[in-house]
């Protein structure tokens, strides 16, 4: 019961982070719950499909599918968010503005909530796939399904009520900043998942990893603790980092940072909107 | 910026190069997951550069190759032999389990 629900607060904890800082992205934009809703339902749905055939999958490619698989689905959640970032940097000030004479949800015509859909079904795919693969190890093994069902429940309403916890504490910053905060995160979160998809396609050994390790930071703070793993999803904390990694972590916040600037110099008229 | 995708492009065109390269020199101890335990629980591999190993389950359940002090962490679903590159390690001691049955544990030693 307690492994059941240990695995499930920790995953469902880094996907309930990532949808968080969507939830609160998208702030004030009719129709966001409908979208990010369709993206968790989406995600737990090929979840299970993917977890039926984990065997087929890493056997793929020579035993590297899944490696290829989960950093294919990395990278596409950080081109949707740095879409979205570079997007804001234009849109962002009016749709605050807009918000704000309106004092309610403006129309959803404006923002393409899509590509926070399809953010949020690949964070949920990536921690859910491997959440249904363990349980079905244990339940095989011979557990109780009480018992597990029990765990698994607890360990989603913890995970959720994290991410909840996030939402919450994100609305209470103004609407004139809250755009800038939440570009930032997600600016550090798309370069966060584009460092763990270097990593699986170092391992995979399709990249070099360009030093094995630069730092240990372990006896710091331990990956795998909750504080470990909120910073690794939040920042893409990660204890033991790669050269490759640092590269990957590094080339996403210039290419957002710049791309956003970039958008912004070509049309002066929106110019200073939310940064990154 | 409008030079950066062709650099980019060169650039990971030529580390994946360098990834084939590496990868033709790796030699390939072999790990093999038995209900609750590896079989061998050590195992010995070079330092200083990078390592392929190969993961075989055969417990009949999903496991989870990971490192605890080293980054590795993979999914090995039942009945599947899979590679996985690690490295490259300094010298030194090891360990790895098995997340999916914790009690599963090894060490390995780079010299």
């Amino acid at each position: 019961m307690l492994a059941t629900a240990i695995i499930f607060f920790r995953e469902v904890l880094e996907a309930a982070l990532v949808v968080s800082i969507v939830m609160a992205a998208a702030k004030g934009v009719h129709g966001r719950g409908r979208y990010v809703s369709a993206g968790i339902a989406l995600g737990v749905l090929g979840s299970i499909v993917v977890a039926a055939f984990a065997g087929t999958i890493a056997s793929a490619m020579a035993g590297r599918g899944q490696e290829f698989f989960n950093a294919g689905i990395l990278l596409i959640a950080v081109a949707m968010l740095a879409w979205h970032n570079i997007w804001m940097s234009q849109h962002g000030k009016e749709l605050a503005a807009q918000m704000k004479a309106a004092g309610h949800d403006v129309a959803s015509g404006r923002k393409p909530l899509y590509m926070l859909l399809v953010v949020v079904m690949m964070a949920v795919l990536r921690e859910g796939s491997e959440v249904a693969l363990f349980t079905y190890g244990i339940f095989a093994s011979g557990a109780q399904a009480t018992p597990m069902a029990i765990g698994g429940v607890g360990g989603l309403a913890l995970g959720v009520l994290v991410g909840c916890l996030l939402y919450f504490g994100l609305l209470r910053i103004p609407l004139s900043q809250l755009f800038r905060v939440t570009g930032w995160m997600i600016m550090l979160l798309a370069a966060g998942l584009s460092a763990q998809a270097a990593g699986l396609l170092s391992q995979a050994g399709v990249l070099p990893s360009l030093g094995g390790t630069l730092w240990d930071t372990a006896w710091l703070l331990d990956q795998r603790s909750i504080i470990g793993r909120v910073l690794h999803v939040l920042i893409g904390y990660t204890q033991r980092p790669s050269g490759i990694q640092l590269l990957f972590y590094a080339l996403t916040i210039v290419g957002i940072y710049s791309g956003s600037r970039w958008v912004n110099r070509a049309r002066p008229v929106a110019r200073g909107g939310a940064t990154a | 910026m409008r030079a950066l995708p062709p650099f980019l492009f060169a650039g990971f065109l030529s580390l994946t190069l360098l990834a084939a390269s590496a990868a033709a020199q790796a030699a390939s101890p072999k790990i093999v997951i038995k209900t609750d335990a590896f079989q061998p629980k050590a195992l010995t591999v070079a330092a200083g550069t990078r390592v392929k190993i190969t993961v075989a389950n055969q417990s009949g359940l999903p496991a989870e190759f990971e490192g605890k002090d080293f980054s590795v962490e993979k999914v090995i679903p039942a009945g599947t032999t899979l590679p996985v590159y690690i490295g490259p390690l300094e010298a030194g001691t090891y360990h790895f389990f098995n997340e999916f049955s914790p009690s599963a544990t090894g060490t390995l030693t780079a010299k």
